[in-house]
């Protein structure tokens, strides 16, 4: 059945086609397929409570309603969010003003402290540091030893001064490792320590003096990608307890979901900077919080889903309509036709919206006024049907006319009249493949009728070359469009293509 | 001999910790921590009870270490609960990793049954959780396999990285010991850096006879065949082969693993292949035992590290999909630290 969440929202949305929009309830069950796969993916109960709340909140606005592909809208937000909540911005290792760079280790046993130690110091050499490795686990059976062997597959220098098994001071070893690397000029010390459970008050009192008597620049919090629920107290725990500045998420060549990765960011809010993917030394790379959310979601191909959803929306309004532009058709009766079809929230949006670029666009028709268009109505109405169709007939008894016929003044049927003749202009210059000039709005690419919708068709259909990160701008990229990253687009200046707006 | 019931060591002193007293603590309890949830629907129904908000914000508030008990406890306020109550049943089984499946089927048992018995107080439906919860996770063949004619039995330890496979290795090991039996440790992880002084420095505590590799990163199935055959010559009555830890989604190695069973019985029958499971694992510990299942067959599984704040609820699934009994716990890093599972005392445990 439904493996994961964009197959899921996609089976939800295929009931939407002839509808255009989205009911709260709707949104409701969509909210509900995302808690779901949240909660399948690990991501701790409070973490999932708070993030569909927000969800829910840029759901129920104009964002997905005016959407074009409400599914893909969805799925896009939950992807955005999760992205900021990972950390947008990948976060590079603190290193110290004046040598040595002191990074401590810290997390639950078997976590991968031991084995990213090695990692990390490998990394750092290859960088042109000298990292010292301290070996600071004195408690699990042979933790010095493995500490050791690693080091010497990294080929870096480990200070091991006590050989561990219950034998020897974890903080003293820690103090005395900083005044080694100062009298050896180590420039970076990793301090490999103990795991330990987040409620063992003695243990994470051990783990406080090691931090005082290391005065690290970075605390990583070590933690296994696989773990569930219990992320959030053991993350909250080592905050309290120990204090972190940043996350390393391990063994993610797994196959977990890694939702704890998300409860971990979301909850003591410090980034996750490293992310350790095997066994071998050189298996650590930098955390990419777009891989990881893709991850979580189990999004599969972004592209798929675009591809599918489009499939649920008719294009060949969107031809029809472009083909009319061309031809210089455009009249006050298809004016009329759209508003009424732009009350049923359908066809005119949609169809701008498929437009290469028009995206700007669409955000003026965001900003029409419904009662607008009953005026609007109202005026175009009274008009006879030769002078829909050739408004320039329309000397000043015509408007007189009109104006009593529609209940309003002769200003308000110029009004429309200049803003029609306006937004035909434009949509003549659309539909030739020109920039329309408009104050306030930037300019478009030209939609050239029928065949670059088909050309945007096609490249949707293939998978996309591009090299970004992140899934949705390579999907944008491959559909042809601009990838719009939120907040990105401006407000129109008054005086909109069609009138609409204020 | 390890005990057996087990217990929880070194909980913070927060109010998760103390026991509960159902009787004598409710109205403190909505003093502390009712606050009236502003569902407009349901505002002019919920006056009355006062509902409470949900877990998370408790948790949140009183540091995150809550038992089960004082969750349930702020639940059943009122003496009488619905279906927002069942709901929060369903958080506290989400937050202990029984997944939204198994979540669900087991509120709607504990629901049926209270319908059916009338249930109304908060002690009441608490009962019958643990019941429903205790008799899903009794399964049969509970016990370690440690019967049949033919010396040595052998164990064969797998699972995921960083488990405690050879912890637990000690911890039988020791205790097989003190019972007089006589045991060979097969240390087959060849893999892993110091791998093998670790499990050594187990034997020794445990007074086991080590098997290891003579070259570094030997061949794993080579290291078990020399061990059950010492054991053989020994005359040892059991063997307990450790392996490095593997994801179950690295074929090759899950295939190296089929194959150290099967090398293994040339010389003699496995009676136990234990899957360690940690308790912190979410849902993904599914995939893990379905996996190794397919791999290694295996017969039990070992929780660990159940002496944290993770409750392990994803045996639930695991047993009842797979038919594999959690046959033993673990709680600590000392040898001593391990004990027999019983599904009761589980229940009680989660439940509080």
């Amino acid at each position: 059945m439904f493996n994961n969440l964009s197959d899921r929202l996609v089976e939800t949305f295929k009931s939407l086609r002839s509808k255009g929009r989205l009911s709260a309830a709707d949104i409701d069950t969509t909210l509900r397929e995302i808690r779901r796969a949240l909660l399948e993916a690990d991501v701790a109960l409070e973490v999932v409570k708070n993030f569909v709340a927000a969800v829910r909140e840029r759901a129920m606005g104009d964002e997905v309603s005016k959407a074009l592909n409400p599914a893909q809208q969805v799925v896009q937000i939950v992807n955005d969010e999760l992205v900021a909540i990972l950390g947008g911005e990948q976060r590079r290792l603190q290193f110290a003003k004046n040598p040595p760079t002191v990074i401590m280790l810290a997390g639950l046993q078997g976590s991968g402290k031991t084995t990213l130690a090695g990692k990390l110091a490998k990394w750092l050499k290859d960088q042109g540091q000298t990292p010292l490795l301290v070996a600071a686990d004195l408690q699990r059976p042979n933790a010095v030893n493995q500490l050791q062997v690693v080091g010497e597959r990294a080929g870096v220098s480990v200070f091991a001064p006590e050989p561990g098994n219950g034998v020897g001071d974890p903080v003293k070893v820690s103090k005395d490792a900083i005044k080694h690397a100062n009298q050896k000029q180590f420039s970076v010390v990793i301090v490999d320590t103990a795991g330990r459970l987040g409620i063992d008050e003695e243990l994470m009192k051990q783990a406080r003096d090691i931090r005082k008597a290391t005065d690290p620049d970075e605390v990583l919090f070590v933690i296994d990608s696989m773990i569930g629920q219990d992320a959030v107290n053991v993350a909250k725990a080592f905050e309290d307890g120990v204090g972190i500045t940043g996350v390393v998420l391990t063994k993610l060549d797994g196959d977990a979901r890694g939702g704890a990765a998300l409860s971990v960011a979301s909850v003591i809010g410090k980034p996750i900077i490293f992310a350790s993917t095997g066994e071998a030394l050189d298996a650590f790379e930098p955390f990419y919080p777009d891989r990881m959310a893709s991850r979580i979601l189990d999004m599969g191909d972004i592209l798929t889903l675009i591809e599918q959803t489009q499939k649920n929306f008719d294009e060949t309004e969107a031809r029809e309509m472009a083909e009319k532009l061309a031809k210089n058709e455009f009249t006050l009766e298809d004016f009329l036709d759209q508003m009424q079809q732009l009350r049923k929230m359908g066809s005119l949006k949609s169809m701008l919206g498929m437009m290469p670029g028009a995206g700007a666009m669409r955000k003026q028709l965001d900003n029409f006024d419904e009662k607008e268009i009953d005026r609007t109505e109202a005026i175009i109405r009274s008009m006879t049907p030769g002078e829909r169709r050739q408004p320039k007939v329309l000397n000043g008894s015509r408007r007189l006319r009109i104006a009593r016929g529609a209940g309003t003044t002769v200003t308000e049927v110029n009004s429309l009249v200049n803003r029609f003749e306006q937004a035909a202009k434009m949509m003549k210059t659309v539909a030739k493949g020109g920039v329309p000039q408009m104050p306030g709005m930037p300019g478009m690419p030209g939609v050239g009728g029928g065949s670059s919708a088909g050309k945007n068709k096609s490249k949707a259909k293939g998978k996309g070359g591009s090299k970004s990160g992140n899934p949705a701008k390579r999907a944008a990229e491959a559909a042809g469009t601009t990838y719009q990253a939120p907040g990105t687009i401006e407000k129109p200046a008054s005086g909109s293509a069609f009138g609409l707006g204020r | 001999m390890a005990g057996f019931s087990w217990f929880k060591k070194k909980k913070v002193d927060a109010p998760a910790a103390e026991p509960v007293q159902v009787v004598a603590e409710p109205v403190q309890a909505v003093a502390e921590r009712v606050q009236v949830v502003a569902e407009p629907a349901q505002a002019a129904e919920t006056q009355a009870q006062a509902v409470v908000e949900p877990i998370a914000s408790e948790a949140a508030a009183s540091g995150g270490s809550r038992s089960f008990a004082s969750r349930i406890r702020s639940i059943f306020i009122g003496n009488r609960f619905d279906s927002e109550d069942l709901d929060s049943l369903e958080d506290i089984l989400l937050l202990a990793d029984f997944g939204l499946n198994a979540s669900a089927e087991v509120v709607s048992e504990v629901k049926r049954i209270a319908k059916a018995e009338g249930a109304s107080s908060e002690a009441q439906l608490k009962a019958i959780l643990v019941r429903v919860l205790a008799e899903a996770l009794e399964v049969p063949g509970r016990e370690l396999n440690l019967t049949g004619p033919d010396l040595p039995y052998v164990f064969l330890v797998v699972g995921v990285n960083g488990v405690g496979k050879t912890t637990t290795i000690g911890k039988l090991a020791k205790w097989l010991a003190e019972g007089d039996w006589q045991v060979v440790i097969g240390a087959a992880d060849t893999f892993r850096a110091a791998a093998v002084d670790q499990v050594a420095t187990w034997a020794q505590r445990a007074g086991a006879k080590l098997v290891a590799g003579e070259t570094e990163g030997q061949d794993p199935a080579s290291v078990a065949f020399k061990a059950v055959e010492t054991a053989i010559a020994d005359k040892a009555d059991i063997v307990i082969i450790d392996t490095a830890g593997r994801l179950q989604n690295k074929q090759g190695l899950m295939d190296e693993l089929g194959k150290i069973r099967r090398v293994i019985e040339k010389s003699a029958r496995v009676s136990e292949t234990l899957l360690v499971l940690d308790a912190t694992t979410g849902q993904n510990g599914l995939a893990q035992a379905k996996a190794f299942a397919e791999a290694a067959s295996i017969t039990g599984v070992v929780l660990t590290k159940v002496d944290g704040t993770a409750k392990g609820g994803i045996v639930y699934t695991i047993q009842k999909e797979l038919g594999v009994p959690v046959k033993l716990i673990g709680f600590g890093e000392g040898v001593n630290d391990f004990a027999f599972f019983e599904a009761d005392q589980f229940a009680l445990g989660l439940v509080g």
